[in-house]
């Protein structure tokens, strides 16, 4: 596309560059006299932790970048030689491997040790263990935030949030001692505005995705347009890089362009991908044409278009329902409910769920959402295995197997549907 | 004094049916009584009993059924404990039941009350969120609002609110209930030839189906009877059991340990009878006195964050309390919290030079021989071998 388009590539482009400062910043924090705040992505309290000046660090997008650059099995293998099982979260294995290794991140830059180790308790278990082992690591303190899961057939009720704000207020003195830094409250209402102009443009992008054909891949693309209002949310910068991100999708928009050569089926993907074979991955349903247009996983740190903003009125508030309200945190029904609703609002042929194995926070349950899907709403749907960093489960042959008898069986029906025409 | 062992085929009688049976006929004995099913590893018992629901515990299905329905719900890499509970459900075992609870001990659980919520779509599902921060002045609030949640759903079960008086009586019930387990369990820890393993936990087991006045009368009349058993002691090495505190081990397994010389000190099987490490006030507001025990003594588990204390620390404390010289981690397949658990505080185990073999187990493993291997190389270690064993008895 390049020549002759202005924006084109841009997301991308704009993407690795602020990736890349992020962590060298991180690298040089010791130098620099900035604090590190290790915590994890979905429902983060980013800008509660930037009023005192934190940068902060995502183990999880530093195993996943491992994954990208595939040194994850390595990493994996050094902590199941330290006991923990093949059974378990590969982001964790990744990690530990990674700090028992020496400390060096992902992008060949170290990682120095935490400031504040802040877990989250945003609808994965797994995060207590894994922060309680970096605690070990690193003789490092936990924080613990609590969050309350929202249950079956309910919304976050008022004792829920009394409880998440109150653990935020207990959270600024601890983040005063380590920082030396007072609270501010108008740098907080200030820093949650960020957010807010992010969080509008970030939506402005993937609800482009109604359009047909779909401007973008709202998983293959999405996951890496995501990076940046989980990592910088809160930061000048932040709200510039969606700006500039928009700037290509209208682009794409004016000019009727797609994320592939043609949009043959559209779907909701659910899931996170396998990131060591990423590419590999994304090609089996490319050559379907297959364009995702909503995903699980592009919203596994917040909904924002589901309408949910950070709000400089009631910013503690926001904070706490923006914690609870993060995708794993929400029991089963409110997570089908969500993906209906996306197949409704982006018309979507199908639904694919990439069931990872080690990750039951996503995954369980996922079977069920597949039975639910086929037989209740009658939708087409696929479920495929593999995992999200541990390359020894992404068995090529036998994903494209399912994946090709699936699309084309769709095919098949939407041909013999058109023949047929309208009843 | 009933002998020991008819108490034992009593209680495995109750425990080991998974039609329940105990249960249908507790509630055919009047009409209107309701019992909640709940799914491990702890529920606050007192609020049933106060609301006059039998509280049923669903550990799962064992290797006494057929898995047809589950798996196509349930993806392969999950624990059994999840699927065999399912499937009881799938095949109208679970319909003498009139809601189920759930809780936050693990992603697996929290969405399995997803699955039972379309599946059962007449079953009502519970969710309990335990907080997980119980350093914060809020927690004891929300534990609150939580369990008044749960009064309030039971009260709507039965029919019936529950008095002050009465939460107080319920809670000196399970104190006394309580008391009796550890006594049984000081009596295993003391004198081995008492009572094995396998049957402590069958004692402990009929508590899941059985009312609480019953359970306590098979556990009392059980610590007499034992007490005043007298077989042949046998060489032993003393190990504390660890990491099956939701799904449960095959019997089987248990005897085995017995039978390669394993005399367990302490384990963490069946915990929600044990919760607590000391008792639950039984005077002031009884419900706070319930958030206030779970807050504060709540024994340390694998699903609980227990503050800044290390899990291995704890652990090595255990071993050392009870004279242990060693420990065997008995995890289910694919339970992220016990293997992720192993993984802390093995090392804390190898620094302290303590011996420790890591079995894994399921539902329905078949064969047992390499497990029974497994254990007789590690008791023999320990007899002959282990020098670094510093609590070295053989
Ligand atoms: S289990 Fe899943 S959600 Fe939890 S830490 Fe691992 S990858 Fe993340
Ligand atoms: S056995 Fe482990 S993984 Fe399975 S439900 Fe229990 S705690 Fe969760």
């Amino acid at each position: 596309m390049g020549e002759t388009y202005q924006h084109q590539g841009l997301g991308r482009n704009l993407q690795k560059q602020l990736l890349g400062a992020w962590y060298e910043r991180i690298a040089r924090a010791p130098e620099t006299g900035t604090k590190l705040a290790y915590t994890f992505v979905p429902g983060n309290v980013a800008e509660l932790l930037r009023v005192f000046g934190f940068e902060l660090v995502f183990p999880e997008i530093n195993a996943l970048q491992s994954g990208i650059k595939k040194t994850s099995d390595r990493l994996i293998s050094i902590a199941e030689d330290c006991g923990y099982s093949s059974d378990v979260c590969g982001y964790v294995k990744t990690d530990v491997g990674m700090v028992v290794s020496g400390g060096c991140g992902p992008v060949g830059l170290p990682l120095p040790k935490p400031d504040l180790l802040l877990c989250s308790f945003t609808g994965c278990t797994t995060f207590i263990k894994w922060f309680e082992a970096l605690a070990e690591l690193h003789g490092v303190p936990l924080v613990m935030l609590d969050v309350p899961y929202i249950r079956e057939g309910e919304s976050i009720g008022p004792a829920d949030r009394a409880y998440v704000v109150r653990q935020l207020e207990e959270l600024i003195p601890v983040c005063e001692t380590v920082t030396g830094v007072r609270f501010d409250p108008d740098r907080l209402r200030e820093i949650v505005k960020l957010s807010a102009e992010a969080e509008d443009l970030w939506v402005d992008i993937l609800l482009s995705a109604r359009r047909r054909p779909s401007p973008l891949d709202a998983y293959f693309e999405a996951v890496f347009f995501m990076a940046p209002i989980y990592a910088l949310r809160g930061l000048p910068e932040c709200v510039d890089y969606y700006r500039f991100a928009r700037l290509e999708i209208e682009e794409r928009l004016a000019h009727g362009l797609g994320p592939g050569p043609e949009e043959r089926l559209r779907v909701v993907f659910v899931g996170p991908p396998p990131w060591p074979h990423f590419r590999a991955f994304w090609e089996l349903f490319k050559k379907w044409g297959v364009v995702s247009v909503a995903s699980s996983y592009s919203k596994v740190g917040g909904f924002w278009d589901e309408g949910f903003r950070h709000d400089p009125g009631h910013p503690l508030e926001s904070i706490a329902d923006y914690c609870m309200l993060c995708y794993t945190n929400q029991h089963l029904g409110m997570r089908a409910d969500l993906l209906r609703r996306y197949v409704r609002r982006f018309e979507a042929d199908a639904v694919v769920i990439h069931s990872v194995k080690s990750c039951r926070s996503f995954s369980m349950g996922q079977a069920d959402l597949r039975e639910a899907f086929i037989k209740e709403d009658g939708l087409p749907t696929l479920l495929v295995e593999s995992d999200l960093v541990d390359p020894r489960y992404f068995q090529e042959a036998q994903l494209r197997n399912r994946i090709d008898a699936f699309f084309e069986s769709l095919e098949h029906r939407r041909i013999v549907g058109a023949a047929a025409g309208p009843a | 004094m009933v002998a020991f062992e008819r108490l034992a085929a009593d209680a495995r009688a109750a425990w080991d049916d998974p039609s329940f049976s105990v249960v249908r006929a507790w509630k055919e004995a009047a009409p209107g009584r309701k019992a909640v099913g709940y799914f491990p590893v702890y529920v606050p018992l007192e609020l049933f009993h106060a609301h006059g629901v039998l509280p049923v515990g669903v550990f799962g299905g064992g290797a006494g059924i057929e898995i047809d329905h589950a798996n196509s719900l349930v993806q392969s890499f999950v624990c059994s404990v999840c699927r065999s509970s399912l499937e009881l459900g799938l095949t109208g075992r679970l319909d003498v039941l009139d809601a189920m609870v759930f809780s936050n001990i693990c992603d697996v659980a929290r969405n399995l009350s997803g699955i039972f919520h379309r599946n059962f779509p007449r079953l009502p599902v519970l969710y309990l969120h335990y907080p997980q921060n119980p350093g914060s002045s809020a927690a004891l609030a929300f534990y609150r609002a939580e369990l008044a949640r749960l009064e309030g759903a039971l009260e709507a079960l039965s029919g019936r609110a529950s008095s002050e008086e009465g939460l107080r009586r319920s809670i000196r019930l399970h104190n006394e209930r309580r008391g009796l387990v550890a006594s049984l369990y000081r009596l295993r820890r003391e004198r081995p030839e008492a009572m094995d393993t396998s049957e402590l936990y069958g004692l402990l087991r009929a508590g899941l189906v059985l009312p609480a006045e019953e359970h306590l009368a098979l556990l009392r009349g059980a610590l007499e009877a034992a007490s005043a058993r007298s077989r042949r002691p046998r060489d032993t090495v003393r190990v504390v059991l660890e990491g099956s505190f939701c799904e449960q081990p095959p019997l089987e397994l248990l005897e085995i340990l017995e039978q390669t010389g394993c005399h367990v000190v302490d384990d963490d099987l069946l915990l929600h009878e044990r919760w607590f490490d000391s008792p639950v006030d039984e005077d002031g507001d009884p419900r706070t006195a319930l958030a206030r025990a779970y807050l504060d003594r709540a024994v340390v588990s694998s699903v609980r964050y227990h503050g800044a204390r290390r899990r291995g620390e704890a652990l090595v404390e255990k071993v050392r309390r009870h004279g242990a010289d060693g420990v065997v981690f008995c995890t289910a397949k694919f339970c992220e919290p016990a293997l992720l658990d192993y993984a802390r505080t093995k090392e804390a185990l190898d620094r302290e030079r303590i011996p420790h073999l890591a079995i894994e187990f399921e539902e329905k493993m078949g064969v047992f021989e390499s497990v029974r291997t497994q254990l007789e190389t590690f008791v023999e270690s320990i007899l002959f071998f282990a020098e670094g064993a510093d609590t070295l008895r053989a």
